[in-house]
């Protein structure tokens, strides 16, 4: 390279990290960032710009501050999707981490919301202060506790290299979501049942959770197959299926998959091959639990579909969280998308956690101490209910809602527990 | 002693490879007593997974011509062709939704309404990608091989983000309004409706008696790619343009010299390509019923490999490429697990390639000094 050059890139670079270092340091040290890392680019932005919204609502109703106005509170939504991928992106959300790991005015993370996107950031954070992590929506167990069958060996410790755990999370998980749906299945009838998955952890994790219990409840599996999430259809895929119970169809197809890696086409395909959901019925986890499904398959193809979440049916949701969805629909418009709960508590726990450090008298921009108000919130008055967080991060809460479209929506059909 | 090692080499990565399949193949679902088993009893699914992959391979092997056609000619990758075809499935949505056609329950207004929306696909996919070749090919036409690469790598990205927003445009692209852009959007099975308001069987073969779904769709998919791709050689064999093509392939300057118009030739080959995409995606809209921003990255990667496989350049290489990966990734959904699809899909072709490194047709394209 030329020297001049050379000379001159460097300075150009030297400046602008000190423009960067100044403006990184120009808000002082009453500000509290709160960040959350959410894929916000394809279809499951459908799910997370509620939970952004929801977040942002709990904010706004804290007024912006905290501690009594002492510290100004911020909250940015960062997107761990890609264009490229169309989903969430490791290479993203490694980024979105390391950036939070070095900014110390954040004092907390909130995501993910895809269990594989946390196996990639709770390490990175959990050497960084620890800085706390609340997702609102991961589910795969290994993440904070081992599950017979379901987790591996080294789970969950291989997360958490300093020992101290910062990962909690306001969803119940796929070990339980597995028998809920196995519970709902044997309610619908199912005797023999095909399980498919997209090859991810949430995916495969929550279609091994059902596998395990199908067979315990009896339900005849007749196989768990992988499928490629990219296909341009699944035509021979469900004719093979057609033909697999003994040359006949099975009773059910659960699916375990996000609504990004095609859960649309395979729907469709399912349809057309093997007959509509009453006939053979189609059952999912919360990745699917959106109205991108519906949207994506057209409301005909999708009548009839049942899928599982975390949360209450909104019969049985109390008064906090029916003042939620109110005040939510007074600012964003009315929303059914079960995830804006969570993420309204999730941030609900993190105001609550930096709240009682002040008041134990501590100082909230200290990381530590604000990951430990999080793993001590016991008896939490949220929007999803009375809760508290177990030791290992999990809340307390074993509620799932299942709902069937009809008409083109999903509709409440009941809440379940494991 | 080296000519030995050579002629024995290929023989010997056979037996290798033959031995890998055999001890390997089980884990990875390629368990041959069990798939004998199955398809002995029901051998009329075997015709029903070649129908599928056939249906599948077609759409395929029109979006590869683009591909094949462009390299013969440039040799460049032209990356953002999969995304044009995408844009050519979003055409044909909206299209049909401002006719009208998606809601429209008279049959002769629905065949009126797709022909519209086939002459509209390809006229903006061949106008996109003529676009995209003077924006972001031609200024780079004289640089490295590697320029124009990495700026199909961008116009691909600008074409993928393009089509997020259109699909995000409710007025654009039906939808309740509530999903944005990025979620899958439904393309609503036309043919079988238009069908059945026919009170015709869109299932062509349902009384037949033998257990095989044929349907109007794969019949059109199949028809339509057929006469396409035999339209396309003819030009390319027998029109002064198509002669002027060729022999811009074999040598552009000796060809500029003979006084044919090399940009102008160019241009009608991306004309050409993109036109053809157009058509595969309304052809692929019809017969998935599905319409997602993210689609042309998948379809262009395996149409690029349907190129290679049938040796690049080659018009009738990558058509058979593009039946051949349909029909085995029929295959293995069917057969083996669908887990390992596209590993055997692939696997598949790194075999053909190592014995014929040129495509199973061989390559056409300039021979260079």
């Amino acid at each position: 390279m030329n020297k001049r050059l050379f000379v001159l890139l460097s300075v150009l670079v030297i400046a602008s990290m000190a423009l960067a270092a100044c403006a990184g340091g120009g808000g002082g040290g009453a500000t509290l960032k709160i960040v959350s890392s959410l894929p916000m680019t394809g279809a499951s932005l459908t799910q997370t710009q509620t939970i952004v919204n929801a977040m942002q609502l709990r904010v706004e109703q804290a007024g912006g501050k905290a501690c009594g106005g002492k510290y100004t509170l911020t909250y940015e939504p960062w997107d761990d999707a890609s264009a490229a991928l169309g989903k969430w992106d490791p290479a993203v959300e490694t980024e979105n981490a390391n950036k939070a790991a070095a900014d110390k005015s954040i004092v907390a993370y909130l995501g993910t919301f895809n269990s594989g996107a946390a196996k990639l950031s709770i390490p990175i954070l959990n050497q960084s202060g620890p800085l706390v992590m609340i997702s609102p929506a991961n589910t795969a167990p290994g993440l904070t506790h081992a599950a017979a069958g379901l987790t591996d060996p080294d789970e969950p410790t291989k997360y958490y290299p300093s020992g101290v755990r910062n990962y909690a999370r306001v969803a119940a998980t796929d070990d339980f979501q597995g028998p809920v749906a196995v519970n709902l299945m044997v309610a619908l009838g199912v005797k023999t049942l095909y399980i498919l998955d997209d090859q991810e952890v949430y995916g495969k994790g929550v279609a091994d959770s059902v596998n395990q219990s199908a067979v315990k409840a009896g339900i005849t599996v007749i196989a768990q197959e992988g499928f490629d999430p990219k296909a341009a259809d699944y035509k021979a895929l469900m004719t093979k299926i057609s033909t697999s119970n003994d040359g006949g169809v099975p009773d059910a197809i659960f699916l375990g998959a996000i609504v990004d890696n095609n859960a649309a086409q395979i729907l469709k395909d399912k349809v057309a091959i093997l007959g509509d959901n009453e006939k053979v019925k189609f059952v999912g986890p919360d990745g699917i639990y959106t109205a991108a499904l519906i949207e994506g398959a057209g409301a005909d193809v999708a009548e009839g579909v049942f899928a599982t979440t975390p949360g209450l049916a909104f019969k049985d949701i109390g008064e906090a969280g029916k003042k939620f969805y109110a005040d939510y629909a007074a600012k964003f418009g009315e929303t059914k998308e079960p995830y804006a709960i969570m993420g309204y508590d999730s941030m609900g726990a993190a105001l609550k956690a930096i709240e009682d450090v002040c008041a134990a008298g501590g100082d909230p921009t200290d990381r530590a101490a604000v990951n430990k108000a999080v793993f001590a919130i016991k008896d939490f008055e949220g929007a999803l209910g009375t809760w508290s967080f177990d030791e290992n991060g999990d809340i307390t809460l074993p509620y799932f809602l299942v709902g069937q479209i009809k008409g083109g929506s999903y509709a409440d059909y009941g809440t379940f527990t494991p | 002693m080296k000519s030995t090692l050579q002629k024995f080499a290929r023989p010997i990565i056979a037996i290798i490879t033959i031995y890998l399949v055999l001890l390997l193949g089980p884990i990875a679902a390629l368990d041959i007593p069990v798939i004998a088993a199955s398809i002995a009893k029901n051998p009329s699914q075997l015709l029903q997974f070649l129908i599928i992959g056939l249906a599948n391979g077609a759409i395929i092997a029109i979006i590869a011509l683009g591909y094949t056609m462009v390299y013969g000619i440039i040799e460049l990758i032209n990356f953002a062709h999969g995304d044009v075809y995408m844009i050519g499935v979003f055409t044909a949505l909206t299209t049909l939704s401002l006719t009208g056609t998606l809601k429209s329950q008279d049959p002769v207004r629905i065949g009126i309404g797709i022909v519209i929306a086939l002459v509209v696909a390809v006229v903006v996919g061949a106008t996109l990608n003529a676009t995209i070749e003077r924006l972001a090919y031609r200024p780079l036409r004289n640089a490295p091989r590697l320029a124009p690469l990495i700026s199909a790598i961008g116009m691909s990205f600008i074409v993928e983000n393009i089509g997020l927003i259109w699909a995000g445009q409710s007025w654009l692209v039906p939808s309740f309004g509530t999903t944005g852009g990025g979620a899958q959007k439904e393309f609503p099975d036309l043919l079988s409706r238009m069908f059945v308001n026919m009170n015709m069987n869109p299932d062509l073969l349902a009384s037949s008696g033998l257990g095989l779904r044929f349907t109007i769709k794969d019949l059109l998919v199949i028809v339509l790619a057929g006469v396409l791709m035999i339209g396309l050689r003819q030009f390319v064999q027998h029109t002064k343009l198509g002669k002027a093509m060729r022999a811009t392939a074999q040598n552009r300057d000796a060809a500029k010299m003979l006084g044919i118009d090399i940009d102008w030739v160019i241009t009608a080959t991306f004309l050409i390509g993109g036109g053809l995409a157009g058509a595969a995606g309304l052809m692929a809209g019809l017969y998935n019923n599905n319409a997602w921003w993210f689609m042309g990255f998948r379809a262009g990667l395996q149409s690029f490999t349907a190129a290679v496989l049938g040796g690049i350049g080659n018009i009738t290489g990558a058509m058979l490429g593009g039946f051949l990966i349909g029909l085995l990734a029929a295959f293995s959904d069917g057969y083996l697990n669908a887990r390992w699809t596209n590993a055997w899909v692939f696997a598949t072709l790194v075999l053909i390639l190592l014995f014929r490194p040129n495509g199973l047709l061989g390559e056409q394209t300039g021979q260079k000094a």
